[in-house]
């Protein structure tokens, strides 16, 4: 396209040429394979580290066990951290599903284009907000003058959630056939019951996808955890709205700063623990992805 | 349509609910939407509220000086003076390395994935593209900290300094391997899968006629990439850029990891810096005082403006790029 066509050249490419424009070519797409190498390179390099360091660390006792509490000493476990992270992400979970769903439902099933665009901005602007700016602003919400709590962390989680899942929510209800709808209204059957008994139900899977995946990416939320639920006890608790609960990201990022050998062992063994979590997560929901389009494309 | 109510054997109070229902879904989800868009106000609110003695005691100024004079005790001299200056050049310098890094190693990937690998390898090597997109930061961070860092202290530093030494901003190499350098790598990791996946994505958006007919005019692959695939993607591609800088602007705890936490201006990429997200990370939980957690928050407001502008400005090209090839097809 760079180089006009002058009608008056041969059409054929004189042999220098030729063999300049191939080595060129292949060239490019010698860097270009390089290049996906390179990608797929860093993600094994870094998951093989986190798998062998954390590997040795990994025990019953490492899953079971609370922490010590001693600087710098070696042993106990990060079974607080499992817990509080698992009742914060639930919490963060219980909040944002319903309204991602809703939302998502209000999109596709109720709104007009102009009611649905500022929602749309207003979702985009929350899914491109940085966790650390969403963390800032509970802090200054629910944290400033009072204390930290596992319950402000989950708030923080949700904000993050909600876009996320209200995202996948739209996309399988946009999947789910106009002519299912359609029929169910021929059959005088009322909108919201079409929703609830037929479109939502069709759109299940797709729906818990999107659920797996937001948790995937919540779970490992560093930022919200260091401003709302950084600062707690070794003992493993489910208070979630009397104090801050110990999580695994936090563990992992106080102990990458530490200068103990045995903390950086502690923070490989909980890397893995979480690193395990999420791509199983994300693994499970990819394939229920395909599985789920497959079958609601083929109604 | 003339049926009555006893012909369809719906009883009235079946119809009152269906009436109701509805009424009462489309409120609830209407409800749950604006809540979104509360959430979005709220936030911008309360960040400027935090920050509202901090922006009034040092304005505009706070963004170019670079000040950071936390006390508790007053007598102290240029006690409570901040300044976001460093700050903000350690975010564009870091931010910047990501995306002279990843860019055209996203795009060349993406490239690779859409119009180069065979089927089955695609079909591979895609998902785990997108699979490194979701390693926490965190771990990544802690990745850096004891694999990359002492790598880039004894081998990649040094030699880019041998190099390059003639150049300022590539000064000795930092003791520690900490530093706005490194910082800058691990955020180009992050940025990379998105740029990769949206490229990837956009390269297959381009009409299979237009990549044939190139390839009939004797096109090799690569004039065709430039030609046809590169040419009709462009407004995308600097999309997924603002994207991906997007991504590098708001990482704090990866670059709170790795940047070093240092408070002097330097010329040199090997030193210690400090970025505004990681600033926020580091001191929004034990501020000295109540100034400098005010400075904090405004921080966070510019932190927010430039996200906001950011983001409004991708999605302007985008919706100007679908309405231009909306009236290409």
């Amino acid at each position: 396209m760079s180089v006009p066509l002058d009608p008056a050249r041969p059409l054929t490419a004189t042999g220098g040429n030729l063999r300049r424009r191939r080595r060129v070519d292949q060239t490019v797409r010698g860097i270009a394979t390089l290049a996906a190498l390179v990608a797929v390179a860093i993600l094994v390099i870094v998951i093989v580290t986190v798998a062998s360091n954390g590997a040795s660390q990994l025990s019953i006792s490492f899953l079971t066990k609370d922490p010590t509490g001693v600087l710098g000493a070696a042993g106990g476990g990060i079974a607080s951290a499992i817990v509080g992270s698992a009742m914060i992400v639930a919490v963060a979970t219980a909040m944002a599903l319903p309204l991602g769903v809703l939302i998502a439902i209000y999109l596709t099933e109720f709104s007009k284009p102009r009611t649905a665009r500022p929602i749309r901005l207003a979702l985009d602007l929350l899914n491109g907000l940085p966790s650390i700016v969403i963390a800032v602003f509970v802090f200054g919400l629910l944290v400033e003058g009072h204390q930290q709590t596992g319950f402000a962390a989950s708030f923080a989680l949700a904000i993050i959630m909600v876009p996320l899942i209200a995202r996948t929510t739209q996309e399988m209800l946009r999947l789910v056939p106009q002519e299912l709808r359609d029929a169910s209204h021929a059959l005088g059957i009322s909108r919201w019951r079409t929703i609830v008994g037929i479109v939502l139900p069709s759109a299940l899977g797709g729906i818990l996808t999107g659920m797996v995946l937001a948790v995937a990416r919540a779970a490992g939320e560093t930022a919200p955890m260091l401003l709302l639920s950084s600062i707690f006890g070794v003992g493993t608790t489910i208070n979630i709205f009397g104090t801050a609960l110990p999580n695994i990201p936090y563990i992992i990022f106080s102990d990458s700063e530490s200068g103990f050998p045995s903390d950086h062992a502690r923070a490989w063994g909980a890397a893995l623990v979480l690193i395990a979590f999420i791509l199983v997560g994300n693994l499970t929901a990819r394939a229920m992805l395909a599985r789920q389009r497959r079958r609601i494309m083929s109604r | 349509m003339s049926a009555t109510p006893a012909a369809t054997g719906i009883p009235s109070s079946r119809r009152l609910a269906d009436r109701l229902g509805d009424r009462l879904l489309s409120a609830t989800t209407l409800v749950a939407s604006l809540a979104a868009i509360v959430v979005i106000v709220l936030v911008i609110y309360k960040l400027i509220d935090g920050a509202s003695t901090s922006i009034s005691t040092f304005g505009l100024g706070f963004l170019w000086h670079s000040t950071w004079n936390p006390a508790s005790s007053a007598g102290v001299a240029n006690a409570n003076v901040f300044g976001a200056g460093l700050l903000i050049y350690g975010t564009v310098a870091t931010s910047a390395i990501a995306l002279l890094i990843a860019v055209p190693l996203g795009i060349a990937i993406g490239v690779y994935l859409s119009l180069l690998a065979p089927g089955g390898i695609g079909a591979v090597i895609s998902p785990l593209v997108e699979l490194l997109a979701a390693i926490p930061s965190v771990i990544l961070g802690l990745w850096g900290i004891l694999i990359l860092a002492p790598v880039m202290h004894s081998t990649i530093e040094p030699a880019l300094h041998d190099v390059l030494g003639f150049i300022p901003i590539f000064g000795t190499p930092s003791p520690t391997g900490l530093g706005v350098f490194t910082a800058g790598v691990v955020l180009a990791i992050m940025v990379l899968p998105i740029i990769a996946s949206i490229s990837r994505d956009l390269f297959l958006s381009v009409p299979r006629e237009l990549k044939d007919g190139a390839l009939a005019l004797g096109a090799t692959r690569w004039e065709m990439i430039r030609g046809v695939v590169l040419d009709s993607t462009r407004p995308g591609l600097v999309a997924a850029t603002i994207l991906g800088l997007s991504r590098a602007i708001g990482e704090a705890i990866a670059v709170t990891q790795l940047i070093g936490a240092g408070s002097v201006l330097s010329g040199s990429l090997f030193n210690n810096g400090d970025s505004l997200a990681s600033r926020l990370a580091e001191q929004v939980t034990s501020p000295q005082s109540s100034q400098q957690l005010a400075a904090l928050f405004y921080c966070a407001v510019v932190l927010l403006a430039m996200e906001l502008v950011v983001n409004l400005t991708a999605q302007m090209i985008v919706r100007h790029f679908e309405r231009r090839q909306g009236v290409l097809h």
